[in-house]
């Protein structure tokens, strides 16, 4: 009794794993949306402005034909992403990987945010360490200054 | 009652001098990128392919659909792969200078009929002139995507051991022939 409850326990486990490598692979809404997704971070090397799920170009049909039949023989995003990019160059990526040539893309925006918040930074220090009184005033100054004030 | 504070002379001479060239000089780098962005063509996508092998292929020939023709049978020697299609228009502005290739034989140019029907690809041959050593037929577009091809017609100059060493997008110009193509062909021979 116990041996065959370990192996019912081991058939439903095959099975749901089973299932669960099938659902991955199986055309449907699920593949539809992550290749919708895949998609769109790819760029139509014809009209490139436009991503692989936008463009109406025949290289971008034969493309999303290509990616589809790869993601449904079981291929990850990842490695659908490395054929394409073997093939196009980084290019048709719109979210370029971060190496040396990127550094530039990737960090320059934060390295100018630095250096404006530092320069900021030492024009206010530099402010609050001015005195106060820069102008030198005499007693003519202040005999008007009053005058004006009565006034 | 003056207690002004003033900085030393050659401090201050100091920071007004950088307080016109720093700007000047990150206004001059913008510039410069500015420019020569100017004159690049973003269309032409640098091939992650130069300097690989060239993807492997076996196809029908045009003319004689029952053989093949893949890598194997061009190597050791230099020779083109010129992609086009008879719905392709730009590849009637190139075609007259891979017509005149042919009659200087100084390379097979080996002609990759891309997407097209068989009758009209043939017709074109016919009409225009064949430069081609031989056509293959990649109908479904398979071996063009293999090579990167986004745009008809691309050329590729492929060395003695399979290796792609230039690939011209678009069609080729008398410039580009004259001045990169077959240049780079005749060192590529010499090797």
């Amino acid at each position: 009794m116990r041996l065959h409850l370990t192996r019912f326990a081991a058939i439903v486990f095959a099975a749901i794993v089973g299932a669960h490598a099938l659902a991955a692979v199986t055309p449907g809404e699920a593949l539809d949306a992550r290749l919708k997704a895949l998609e769109s971070e790819l760029r139509c090397l014809v009209c490139q402005n436009q991503t692989l799920a936008e463009s109406n170009a025949p290289l971008a049909e034969d493309l999303r034909k290509e990616v589809r039949e790869q993601a449904l023989a079981g291929k990850s995003d990842d490695e659908i992403r490395a054929y394409l990019v073997a093939r196009y160059g980084d290019f048709v990526l719109y979210k370029p990987p971060v190496e040396p040539v990127t550094y530039l893309l990737w960090f320059g925006p934060f390295v100018l945010l630095v250096a404006g918040a530092l320069i900021w930074w030492t024009l206010l220090r530099r402010r609050a360490q001015m005195p106060r009184e820069t102008l030198p005033m005499t007693d003519d100054d202040v005999a008007r200054a009053r005058q004006l004030l009565e006034e | 009652m003056t207690t002004t504070s003033t900085l030393s002379a050659p401090r201050a001479k100091k920071r007004s001098v950088l307080r016109w060239s720093l700007p000047l000089a990150v206004f001059a780098i913008i510039v410069a990128f500015l420019f020569v962005g100017l004159f690049r063509d973003p269309r032409e996508v640098p091939s992650p392919l130069i300097g690989k092998s060239a993807p492997a292929f076996s196809l029908p020939k045009l003319h004689e659909p029952q053989q093949m023709l893949g890598n194997a049978d061009m190597r050791g020697q230099v020779w083109l792969l010129n992609v086009w299609a008879s719905w392709c228009v730009s590849c009637r502005v190139e075609h007259p200078l891979l017509v005149d290739l042919a009659k200087a034989n100084v390379v097979p140019v080996i002609g990759l009929n891309y997407k097209d029907k068989r009758d009209e690809g043939l017709a074109w041959l016919t009409e225009r002139g064949d430069p081609y050593k031989a056509s293959i037929v990649d109908a479904d577009g398979r071996v063009g995507i293999d090579f990167g091809v986004y745009g008809v017609p691309e050329t590729f100059v492929i060395d003695k051991a399979g290796v792609i060493r230039y690939k011209q997008i678009g069609p080729i110009t008398a410039e580009a022939l004259n001045d990169r193509i077959l240049p780079l062909v005749r060192e590529l021979q010499k090797s």
